[in-house]
């Protein structure tokens, strides 16, 4: 394989591994591990399968093994959760989203990003993370639920709006 | 167009696109005369778009340097995948212990030093060789345990925080310096990073095990954060080699050297980790 095929996935998966994990020196470390184990295991990837997918099974592995070994975790000696500044207008309440995303449980916080940041299908979704179709529709649909509460409580109620 | 209720599965297939046109289009019906079921379409859409605006700024972030180090060899036409092999990486935070001591060797300008040459006893070379390599084998004795310890808590406490990380700035190193080393009743001073890409931004007194304890903030351009541990209080004297320990995404590189103890704790790879514990070790090697 072309180290530079798996460079080229790098911006997404980190992406998608600080969405996940939250904080930055731990992202990066799964990102980091992610793409040694994928280069050190180049040889069983399929040069006509899905790239994105397979680095992202292998990331997901990783992070079920550190998950299930964790230790207690020191604070984060990063300045911010939060990646990015946007624009004034939208900044609160993109904050309050990563709040929200923050406090749903992983797993359902999984499956939301891979339908929502890396637009998968349901069934890629289900192969990516080993599990079944309906489990990822349970999870997605526990997820997007549990994140419309906590806006609506956040606003107030009043980010009710009907449109279409 | 049917009455029965569009399952909530649907709906969420539906803000994906996961459905046929036609059911597609039968959902736009339903939703124009149901409208619980059009806000939470909307909600759901929303999200994803919010999610997207909120992570998409990560896609254009600079690499961190423990990336980039794996990067440029990848990047390497000659890159092989030995440099890559599992054990590569058998210290890091993510190995199956968590937290591991290992030991690095010891820089060789360590073995310069006078005193343990002092009388020119070389005809007791053999025996102090033991002696040195004893200390080598020995695991960290009491004292010194605790040291990387107090060290990350210290960095896990002051670290994240924004306004007040330290007590005097740098622009003020003189004061920090003098204060310092008056509380300490020994001279010390922060080690100089700047060539190694990060810069001081102060200093605070701390209290140890028996008495005050010094920390130095340091910052990289991204915003890393990188704290030094000084410690007074190593009555023993002795001398260490540097040792490593991982506790969650934070390493630390610590080492004894006379009566101080050091500890260099930021959440970086550890190979950068190590070359900044050694300028640091240089700078304070007694001349």
């Amino acid at each position: 394989m072309d180290g530079r095929a798996l460079l080229a996935e790098l911006p997404r998966l980190r992406r998608y591994a600080r969405a996940l994990v939250g904080e930055r020196a731990a992202a990066d470390d799964l990102v980091q591990d992610t793409l040694e184990r994928a280069w050190a295991r180049s040889a069983q990837w399929q040069a006509d399968s899905n790239l994105r997918a397979w680095l992202l099974t292998i990331m997901h592995h990783l992070r079920a093994d550190q998950l299930r070994r964790r230790s207690l975790p020191l604070t984060s000696a990063d300045e911010s959760e939060l990646p990015c500044r946007p624009t004034q207008s939208d900044g609160l309440e993109l904050d309050a989203l990563a709040a929200a995303i923050g406090q749903l449980p992983e797993e359902q916080r999984a499956v939301l990003l891979l339908v929502a940041l890396e637009e998968m299908r349901y069934a890629d979704v289900a192969s990516t993370l080993a599990i079944p179709l309906g489990t990822v529709m349970s999870r997605l649909a526990r997820a997007r639920e549990r994140l419309r509460q906590i806006l609506d409580e956040e606003s107030g109620g009043t980010r009710l709006r009907v449109v279409q | 167009m049917n009455d029965l209720p569009v399952p909530e599965a649907e709906l969420h297939a539906f803000v994906d696109g996961e459905l046929s046109a036609e059911r597609q289009a039968q959902i736009v019906a339903w939703l124009a005369q149901h409208p619980a079921d059009a806000a939470r379409v909307h909600a759901y859409r929303t999200q994803k778009e919010q999610l997207r605006r909120l992570y998409d700024p990560l896609l254009d972030e600079s690499w961190p340097v423990s990336l980039n180090a794996r990067v440029s060899q990848m990047q390497s036409p000659s890159a092989s995948r030995s440099l890559f092999d599992a054990d590569d990486k058998a210290v890091l935070s993510t190995s199956p212990e968590n937290q591991r001591v290992v030991r690095t060797p010891l820089p060789r300008s360590l073995f310069h030093k006078g005193h343990w040459l002092a009388g020119g006893l070389l005809t007791l070379s053999g025996v102090l060789v033991g002696w040195l390599a004893h200390a080598y084998l020995q695991p960290p004795v009491t004292p010194i345990v605790s040291l990387p310890r107090q060290a990350a808590v210290a960095h896990a406490v002051y670290s994240p925080d924004i306004r007040r990380p330290v007590e005097i700035s740098a622009e003020n190193e003189e004061q920090l310096v003098n204060w310092l080393s008056k509380r300490l009743g020994a001279r010390v001073r922060p080690a100089r990073l700047g060539p190694l890409g990060y810069q001081l931004i102060g200093g605070r007194l701390l209290p140890g095990n028996s008495g005050p304890v010094a920390q130095f903030m340091y910052h990289d351009a991204s915003g890393q954060r990188l704290t030094l541990y000084l410690s007074s209080e190593n009555t023993a004297n002795q001398e260490t080699a540097f040792r490593f320990v991982a506790q969650g995404p934070l390493n630390v590189f610590y080492w004894v050297d006379g009566q101080f103890g050091y500890a260099l704790s930021a959440a970086i790879d550890k190979d950068e980790l190590a070359r900044l514990a050694k300028a640091v070790h240089e700078q304070f090697e007694p001349r």
